[in-house]
């Protein structure tokens, strides 16, 4: 076993005893408010607004709802995580260690990952109290949801690195990653938009990730799936490289 | 001998203009106990930072065992052990899990980690506290799991900078043991420290840096020769008055002790003849500790610095 290899399980390791030591902050409560958001938005609202892409509302927000919870948790576990490190010193015991970047960085997203699919199938699985899940093509929801949990690990990797006090790691989640998921097809297909507002939606990359994982389960998407795995694949490339630029640089953390 | 580091004019300049080294040249030989001191921003733990890959050196170069730092940097971070100035584990997590972690990082299978992490955690006597949560521990404890830390990837150059800050004499003098142990076993060892009596007792060499600069770079041995005054405490069998303090020149210290300063120079034979005569018993008699300090002090003010 290549030494490389040992430090990047020993880091994911590390990761998956800290979300599990701590599982009332890291998975029940996206159990919580993905339950509240099914039974207000499918039950009870759901009921009222009929169908929506040709499926009833609730099986339409599902995987929708799935993929948002992922996409917080894949974000908040890496920006807490590293930040945590940063701040407490205690990523130093990295810095100093041999392990390349890029395995550190591995580490780093595969915790994140563990986090984000957990996360997933247990939002799956309360979804079926709600409503019977129908999986159109098993390899495109699994997929995308692992290569959307990268981006947004990478994502919160980035901001945890530029971040100096715990302000810094709430910023980007409130004003970018909020607005983005909620515009971007989790509750609504965007045919509903008018022209103008359809064109300005496709800038979000969060719709290709939604719209992709939707058409694993129900089969129907507002865009065309190569070009939705293309910037998805893009967004994992970019982030990755600048990720890992930022530790071969040190930016944020070494002086 | 083979040179464990070698540093040739390192210069760091910080972002805010700040010259934390201003062109080090640095010989460290292998398997000694080398000294470093340095007052407070002198530049010692940006020295070790850079040896360490914590901190981005402007100019100059590092070869740890002929191992150049930049182009051979996973080569020269594998022989290197850290025990850093502040704090920096995780306080969440328990000692068994820190220590076998960071021999994760280095390569180290689990089960050979495992097997690591008894030896040192018994060696620092911290066994009994593997489970406990590291935030608990006391001062001494977290100080001794750091060193416990850096030796889990049993390191060819094992860097500590100022281990025993805070902890109580007898876990200091239980962590000079340690420290004596394993240079013993071949760990070329690098020690800066505030309490310089432990600089006297661990090492051979030893270099003082101040404003960025190494101002000496010397064995203690020859350090101390440059001293050419030694003080010497004399307890006596009654409180000595001001005729003996001004034949002897001395200064009361306390109810029946006075304090003298001898120059190398002087016989102490004549010392205890003027004490005999005076009609003063001599009890017990002792060298004062700090000689260093009062040699470091001096070199660091005669820098145009403050110790």
């Amino acid at each position: 076993m290549s030494t490389t290899y040992i430090g990047i399980k020993t880091l994911l390791r590390k990761e998956v005893t800290r979300i599990i030591r701590i599982w009332s902050q890291t998975l029940l409560p996206p159990a919580i408010t993905m339950t509240l958001y099914f039974v207000i938005f499918g039950n009870l609202i759901g009921s009222r607004i009929g169908e929506m892409g040709g499926f009833d509302y609730m099986s339409f927000i599902v995987p929708g709802l799935v993929m948002m919870a992922v996409i917080t948790s894949s974000y908040g576990n890496m920006v807490s995580s590293f930040f945590g490190a940063k701040f407490a010193k205690h990523v130093e015991e990295l810095l100093v260690s041999p392990m390349p970047n890029w395995a550190i960085l591995a580490g780093y997203v595969s915790g994140s990952l563990f986090r984000g699919l957990s996360v997933g199938l247990i939002v799956t699985l309360i979804s079926l109290f709600f409503t019977d899940i129908q999986v159109h093509n098993v390899w495109i929801i699994l997929s995308t949801v692992v290569l959307t949990s990268i981006v947004f690990s990478l994502g919160g990797f980035i901001n945890a690195a530029f971040a100096n006090k715990f302000d810094d790691i709430a910023i980007i989640p409130t004003f970018v990653l909020t607005p983005l998921t909620y515009l971007g097809g989790v509750f609504y297909s965007i045919t509903l938009l008018p022209d103008f507002w359809q064109k300005v939606s496709l800038i979000n990359p969060v719709l290709y990730m939604v719209n992709t994982f939707r058409y694993g389960f129900l089969g129907v998407s507002d865009i065309n799936l190569g070009v939705a795995y293309g910037i998805i694949i893009a967004f994992v490339l970019i982030l990755g490289f600048c990720s890992w630029y930022i530790l071969h640089k040190g930016i944020g953390l070494r002086s | 001998m083979e040179t464990a580091l070698a540093i040739n004019n390192l210069v760091k300049t910080y972002k805010d203009g700040t010259q934390a080294l201003k062109g080090v040249d640095l010989t460290v030989n292998a398997g000694e106990i080398f000294a470093l001191l340095g007052p407070n921003g002198a530049g010692k733990s940006t020295m070790i930072g850079i040896i360490a890959s914590l901190v981005n050196a402007t100019s100059g170069e590092v070869k740890v065992f002929g191992k150049d730092l930049y182009s051979d940097r996973q080569a020269v971070k594998s022989m290197i052990g850290l025990v850093p100035q502040e704090f920096n584990f995780n306080m969440f997590e328990k000692p068994v899990d820190i220590v076998a972690n960071q021999a994760g990082y280095y390569g180290v299978p689990r089960e050979e980690a495992l097997v690591r992490t008894e030896k040192y955690l018994k060696q620092l006597q911290l066994w009994d506290k593997k489970d406990s949560v590291s935030r608990g521990l006391s001062g001494g404890m977290k100080r001794r799991l750091m060193i416990a830390r850096a030796m889990v990837n049993e390191p060819k150059l094992l860097i500590l900078d100022e281990p025993t800050a805070g902890v109580d004499i007898e876990i200091r003098r239980s962590m000079w043991s340690f420290v004596e142990e394993i240079a013993e076993q071949g760990t070329t060892i690098i020690l800066t420290t505030h309490y310089l009596e432990e600089a006297e007792q661990l090492c051979k060499n030893i270099a003082i840096i101040d404003h960025g600069e190494i101002v000496r770079n010397t064995t203690i041995k020859e350090l101390l020769k440059t001293l050419d005054v030694e003080t010497f405490i004399f307890d006596l069998d009654h409180h000595p008055d001001d005729a003996l303090l001004q034949a002897l020149g001395a200064v009361h210290k306390d109810d029946c002790s006075i304090e003298l300063d001898v120059p190398k120079s002087k016989n102490l034979n004549s010392v205890f003849k003027t004490i005999d005569q005076a009609g003063y018993q001599v009890s017990s008699m002792r060298n004062k500790a700090n000689r260093l300090e009062e040699l470091f002090v001096k070199m660091i003010e005669n820098n145009g610095g403050q110790a």
